[in-house]
């Protein structure tokens, strides 16, 4: 009854990092700039090990779709304790229109060529915070899905979740197969030791290209600016209280 | 003759040095015994009282005035740039003072340099003008480190300079830049397997904890910065750039020259500055456990931690909690220990190496009266079971909200703990305060949070008095007055009794040799004489 999962992994700027706007406004600097996996998919990838330990999983896929420098977000996942890699090639020139829509279309095909029983991704991605792929995998292969899980159980008939939502805690419970998402209070996840890391090489990962299945890579949202934040302004110190109460009402902040 | 209204002097450093004392209300001022600048000279030739006492009255806060303030701030802003020099109020205030109970001086002017070249001619400059240099790195020291007792330029070197050099994963060592604290460093190498460990209380700069020689919990294991520090640069009083092993050097071992890394670290800001250290890197442990066991007696928990030690189990920390500190954590924590004294454990290594090193400590406190032994291999459940050790500080200041800590941290040989312990709790009893503690029990090390109330002046002093007896039985008893948060002002007296006079005297050369006009950190460590 073990089951397969399959764990997306996506390549995003460090969280440390300070964002830099391009001079062309259409994004951010990613030139130079230290890259790591994105901090949910590594809950993610927790999830499916800490399944695995509990012999419920017996093999985890980790699949990333981007340039070379992925192989580094699969590898860290390898050493995690992943099983094997899925490289998706995207080049580096395409990177910038490449959209959660065809992410879930590459997941749907793998998901049902590979036979797997749990797609696991993050609930987000810290660069672009969109919060799609999970769903539209899972509308794309009409499996039941539970997006923001903090807590992951195997039932008889499938699995129960507790999903963290806006009003507290909800559970449901679905068959499977089933498309997840990972949320901040899943799991702590484990580092990456060098053992690990040394065996990870050896692990097998495969190079494929989104035409290869079947996926067209047009893009459907068009990146119109990114700005900066409004630049904080310099405070007022004001003389006493009836000194506030005038640049309150002059601001709008009072009626009266 | 009186005067008053006259401007006073940037540097009250320059009337300390003339052998005022700072804290008196009058100063005096005699001519001819100053360094001839313009304001003397001229007060002289106007007043002509070439050789008579002139007293005036002036408040302590140093203000810019004509000539030689502004003269010391253009000639650093020629240096490191007009936005980075300030004297501004909060800017000089948050950079006397230190997260520890001493009230801090401010120092007159703040810089922030970007590189050691910078750094260097900034020495060059209070070299010049006679004026004190104090390094500050992240502020996080609690002996009143960065205090400007006698004025002069702060050299801020973690703001701008904050770079990782160099990491080098299969040489395990990484040079840094003062700017990068110990965490910053650690979720930079997460990935790589890498890890640093010397880990004190705060979020410190790694270039700091050099100047402190500081330590952490998993000492016992990976060492303190003195064990993981292969090179250091430092820029010296007067501007020279050396580096304390080798110009690029970072092997394991050297036999080359004088051990000048070792001079270095825990020389607390006091010698030179610290631009930059390459220091010792650790692979992060495959498996790690935690546990915590509960004994009747402090006695019986260190007996434990000394067998331990003794079938060399390569534990990584050994953390005593008494039981006024358990009684602290279960209130702040919500938890619901014995209140006796506890041991918070953690193993690292394989899996086979953790289970076996947990089996035997199991039964080794088992042998001493411990009680429930409680463990966890989870990241979150060891974060949960290590939750009462890591919230101690704050577990202490609610037991008593309002109030602040006099962290005290003596050192002594592991067989010596008991009796300094319970020596310790007789004397915070009989002085009626309460004093949590924590100890990094497999070094021998602990500290007591003494609280007081800051509007208390008698309760600080009884505090001071109890962590002053417990230093000296520490040395009485082969150990040391401080552990790892360094000498600062508060212990100079105690480093005397500890070295003897010739000691500190050998310390005193060394430092007239370095910094002949007495300008790097003064009044920390020890005295001028």
């Amino acid at each position: 009854m073990a089951l397969k999962v399959l764990v997306g992994c996506k390549r995003v700027i460090d969280y440390a990092v300070k964002i830099r706007i391009k001079p062309d406004k259409l994004g951010v600097v990613t030139e130079g700039v230290k890259h790591s996996m994105n901090p949910f998919d590594e809950i993610a990838v927790e999830e499916a090990m800490r399944m695995k330990e509990a012999k419920l999983v017996n093999e985890i896929i980790v699949v990333s779709c981007g340039p070379a420098q992925a192989m580094e977000t699969i590898r860290t996942a390898l050493a995690m304790g992943a099983d094997r890699g899925i490289h998706v090639e995207i080049p580096l020139d395409q990177m910038d229109t490449f959209q959660p829509i065809h992410v879930s279309k590459v997941l749907a095909k793998l998901a049902e060529q590979e036979k797997v029983d749990i797609v696991m991704l993050g609930k987000l991605a810290i660069d672009d915070d969109s919060n799609q792929t999970a769903q539209m995998t899972a509308s794309l292969l009409n499996w039941p899905q539970g997006v923001f899980a903090s807590k992951i159980d195997k039932t008889d008939a499938g699995l129960e979740i507790i999903r963290e939502v806006d009003g507290g805690l909800e559970t449901i419970r679905t068959t499977l197969p089933a498309v997840l998402s990972a949320d901040l209070r899943l799991n702590e996840p484990r580092y990456a030791t060098l053992p690990n890391i040394m065996k990870a090489k050896k692990k097998k990962v495969v190079k494929m290209k989104p035409a290869d299945l079947g996926v067209d890579m047009a893009p459907r949202i068009q990146v119109v600016s990114v700005e900066d934040p409004p630049v904080r302004e310099a405070g007022q110190t004001v003389s006493d209280v009836d000194d506030l109460v005038a640049k309150l009402k002059d601001k709008g902040f009072s009626s009266a | 003759a009186v005067m008053r209204g006259v401007p006073q002097l940037l540097s009250r450093a320059r009337l300390v040095r003339a052998g005022f004392s700072a804290s008196e209300p009058v100063l005096a001022v005699q001519a001819g015994i100053l360094q001839p600048d313009k304001f003397t000279q001229t007060f002289v030739q106007i007043r002509g009282l070439k050789s008579s006492k002139v007293i005036y009255q002036a408040p302590l806060t140093a203000v810019d005035i004509a000539d030689s303030g502004k003269q010391l701030k253009q000639e650093l802003e020629a240096i490191v740039g007009p936005g980075n020099v300030s004297s501004g109020e909060s800017v000089v205030l948050q950079h006397g003072q230190d997260e520890g109970p001493h009230p801090g001086k401010s120092p007159d002017i703040v810089v922030f340099p970007s590189s050691t070249g910078e750094v260097s001619e900034v020495c060059k400059i209070c070299t010049r003008h006679n004026v004190p240099i104090i390094p500050y790195g992240t502020g996080t020291g609690l002996e009143g480190g960065i205090s400007a007792v006698e004025g002069g330029v702060c050299v801020n070197v973690s703001k701008n300079m904050n770079k990782i050099l160099q990491i080098h994963q299969e040489d395990f060592s990484a040079v840094v830049q003062p700017g990068i604290s110990r965490e910053m460093l650690n979720q930079e190498m997460r990935a790589d397997g890498l890890w640093f460990p010397v880990d004190p209380g705060a979020d410190a700069s790694v270039c700091g904890m050099c100047a402190t020689g500081a330590s952490g919990t998993n000492a016992v294991r990976y060492g303190t910065m003195k064990e993981n520090c292969l090179n250091l640069e430092v820029v010296l009083a007067d501007g020279r750039i050396i580096h304390t092993a080798g110009i690029g050097s970072r092997p394991k071992k050297s036999s080359a020259g004088y051990n000048l890394t070792s001079l270095f670290l825990g020389s607390e800001g006091t010698l030179g500055i610290i631009t930059s250290a390459t220091i010792c890197l650790h692979a992060i442990p495959e498996s790690v456990a935690a546990a915590v066991v509960g004994f009747p007696t402090v006695q019986n928990a260190v007996d434990t931690v000394v067998m331990t030690l003794q079938c060399s189990v390569p534990m990584a920390r050994m953390e005593l909690l008494d039981e006024v500190q358990m009684k602290a954590c279960n209130e702040y924590s919500g938890l619901s220990y014995p209140e006796t004294p506890h041991l918070f454990l953690e193993f690292h290594g394989s899996e086979s190496e953790v289970e076996s090193q947990t089996e035997t400590v199991r039964d080794i406190a088992a042998d001493n009266e411990g009680g429930e032994f409680q463990w966890a291999v989870q990241q979150e459940d060891r974060t949960k079971l290590w939750t009462a050790r890591h919230r101690a500080y704050y577990a202490d200041i609610a037991l008593r909200p309002g109030c602040r800590s006099l962290t005290t941290d003596v050192c002594v040989p592991v067989s010596a703990l008991p009796d300094l312990v319970t020596a310790t709790k007789a004397d915070i009893a009989e002085n009626g305060l309460i004093g949590p503690m924590v100890g990094h029990v497999g070094d021998g090390n602990f500290h007591t949070m003494l609280l007081f109330d800051p509007a208390d002046p008698e309760e600080f002093r009884k505090c001071k008095e109890v962590a002053n007896k417990m230093a000296r039985s520490a040395i009485a008893l082969g150990g040391t007055c401080t552990g790892e948060h360094g000498v600062g002002q508060g212990k100079m007296a105690l480093l005397e009794e500890q070295f003897g006079k010739d000691g500190i005297d050998v310390m005193r050369q060394i430092k007239g040799a370095l910094d002949p006009q007495q300008l790097m950190n003064p009044g920390k460590v020890f005295s001028r004489n």
